[in-house]
């Protein structure tokens, strides 16, 4: 698929660009917590961008701040240039959670984003179909949540979020609950949708192996209280990509090795913490 | 267990309680009748009666009745247990202000009601009608609320971040999932609509079949009440695989619980 650059030369190359960001939670009677401090991200367009971090260090806060979902403190979060207010509309965010409606069936699911959007029925059931097709559950259209593995609920949902075309695409640990081998097939769809029309992508996750096997750059979250970004690594891995025989790429290993180093460090102090 | 056996095991129960019932009723124990029949009937008075009920038409004008009572009751006390539901779980504010005379009317015995609606609305179906929205409002109110006010957050972000406006939402979000709250209460309260009924016309009336119960009592027809009580039983059953068919049919989206059928 062409994927033709129609944006305005005036128009910013930047996708998400946080500043500074600063978010805490209140809580009863106690100082706020405060989770993330002084946090500046960016992602161009077209690039994928992977965040990973120690649990608990405030990822998918991150990632909702992005959304639109939680304010932050202090600090900005701009979209394509504009300062976000409200909801991040340019945005598709493929939740931690499963995030799908249980009571439609996948079809519907899928389909759902552009009927509210106000396409008609058929036309939303009929691309609906084309997506689910994509996501390899063609033969699952008329299955609710409950009747599909957790696999096949996170790509109903990457479906529901892809056939909206989101100029920025969030995903947490969408592949998190999955099994090994499942998450490398995973992993390759994505990057074959990615490539379909390179959208921009932040993608959270706890495992660095994914992480470097998928993106263009990868950002070392420090662990919380106020977490930071702290490390930042271009991964110069020659694309197209395929997720699980890149790991078998000496250059692979230089660059999990060196990032791991500092990532290590993080992950000891959470585990410090915890038995504390 | 298979259907077969279960049915056949059911069957048995039904089999052993009338042997009982007419050994006790009609086989002298030591000299006694450990079942008088002036207090317990018998079960072939009984099975005549219901028999002749049926045959002479005597008892479908009384089931109407208490059928259009019931489904009324349901009918405006769900309608208006959706309404306030949804009313109240988007806006805390009335929620909290209503909240303990809520709490006091649900806590008040309905039966003390009846003498009230009677006197406002007459001995027709309407005073029975009110005292079994009275039941049923309550009881989907409590779950409509509660079905809106746990929809997961977490799909619901992913709903308004898709771009669904109020009334999206309220479609494609609320409404579904207050409706499956309410559902999974349905054979609560649609036995309720019918206990409102019942009592209804058993404390003042002239059809129905509480009305018929009662009038047997009033000259100690053991076999009419019996008869009676059959009548409203199978009844009662009838509804309630209505209410299962319709279930199954509605929230074939839930995971189904697994239970000892099949
Ligand atoms: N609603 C909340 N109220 C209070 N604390 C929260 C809330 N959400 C998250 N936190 C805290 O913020 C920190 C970061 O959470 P989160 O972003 O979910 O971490 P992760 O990196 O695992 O995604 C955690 O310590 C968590 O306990
Ligand atoms: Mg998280």
């Amino acid at each position: 698929m062409e994927f033709a650059d129609a944006t305005p030369a005036a128009e910013e190359r930047t996708a998400i660009r946080l500043d500074g960001v600063r978010i805490a939670f209140g809580q009863k009677g106690q100082p706020a917590y405060e989770a993330v401090d002084a946090t500046s991200v960016s992602v161009d367009e077209s690039e994928f961008v992977s965040i990973v971090g120690p649990t608990g260090c405030g990822k998918s806060t991150l990632l909702n701040a992005v959304a639109g979902l939680l304010k932050p403190a202090a600090g900005r979060v701009e979209i394509f240039g504009r300062p976000l207010a409200g909801l991040c509309r340019e945005a598709g965010y493929l939740f931690q959670q499963d995030a799908v409606m249980p009571w439609k069936t996948a079809l519907d699911n899928v389909a759902l984003g552009l009927e509210i959007a106000g396409r008609p029925r058929a036309e939303a059931l009929d691309e609906a179909r084309l997506w689910l097709a994509r996501v390899g559950l063609a033969r699952f259209a008329e299955r609710y949540p409950h009747q599909l593995s957790g696999g096949q609920r996170k790509r109903v949902g990457l479906a529901q979020v892809l056939i909206r075309h989101p100029k920025i695409l969030l995903m947490d640990e969408p592949f998190g609950p999955l099994d090994a081998q499942t998450r490398q097939i995973m992993g390759n769809l994505l990057l074959d949708l990615w490539a379909a029309d390179r959208k921009a992508v932040l993608f959270v996750t706890h495992d660095l192996e994914e992480a470097i096997a998928l993106s263009d750059r990868v950002l070392i979250m420090s662990a919380g209280p106020k977490a930071r970004i702290i490390g930042d690594h271009t991964i110069d891995l020659a694309r197209p990509r395929d997720a699980a025989e890149i790991r078998l790429d000496p250059r692979f290993h230089e660059l999990h090795r060196a990032i791991w180093s500092e990532l290590r460090a993080e992950v000891v102090k959470t585990y410090g913490e915890d038995a504390a | 267990m298979s259907r077969v056996k279960l049915f056949a095991l059911q069957a048995l129960v039904a089999v052993v309680a009338i042997a009982i019932w007419w050994i006790g009723s009609s086989v002298k124990i030591g000299g006694v009748l450990l079942l008088p029949p002036f207090f317990f009937s018998t079960p072939a008075d009984v099975f005549s009666r219901v028999l002749r009920m049926v045959a002479s038409g005597a008892v479908w004008p009384h089931l109407g009745v208490t059928l259009t009572e019931t489904a009324l009751a349901f009918v405006i006390g769900a309608a208006g247990g959706i309404l306030f539901g949804f009313w109240f779980a988007r806006k805390p504010m009335v929620a909290a202000v209503f909240d303990p005379y809520l709490k006091m009317v649900n806590a008040l015995p309905r039966v003390v009601l009846a003498p009230i609606f009677m006197l406002w609305l007459g001995l027709g179906i309407w005073s029975k009608v009110a005292l079994g929205v009275t039941l049923v409002f309550f009881i989907v109110f409590f779950n409509v609320y509660q079905g809106v006010k746990e929809v997961s957050p977490v799909v619901l972000a992913n709903a308004r971040l898709m771009g669904m406006n109020d009334r999206q939402l309220f479609r494609h979000v609320y409404w579904p999932s207050a409706l499956s709250w309410m559902f999974s209460s349905l054979h609560t309260s649609v036995g309720f609509a019918l206990v409102g009924a019942v009592v209804g016309e058993y404390l003042g009336s002239s059809a129905g079949l509480g009305y018929l119960i009662h009038q047997a009592e009033g000259v100690f027809d053991i076999a009419g009440v019996f008869a009676g009580m059959f009548v409203l039983a199978v009844f009662v059953l009838i509804i309630d695989w209505g209410v299962t068919a319709l279930e199954n049919r509605l929230l074939v989206w839930r995971p189904q619980a697994p239970t000892g059928h099949d």
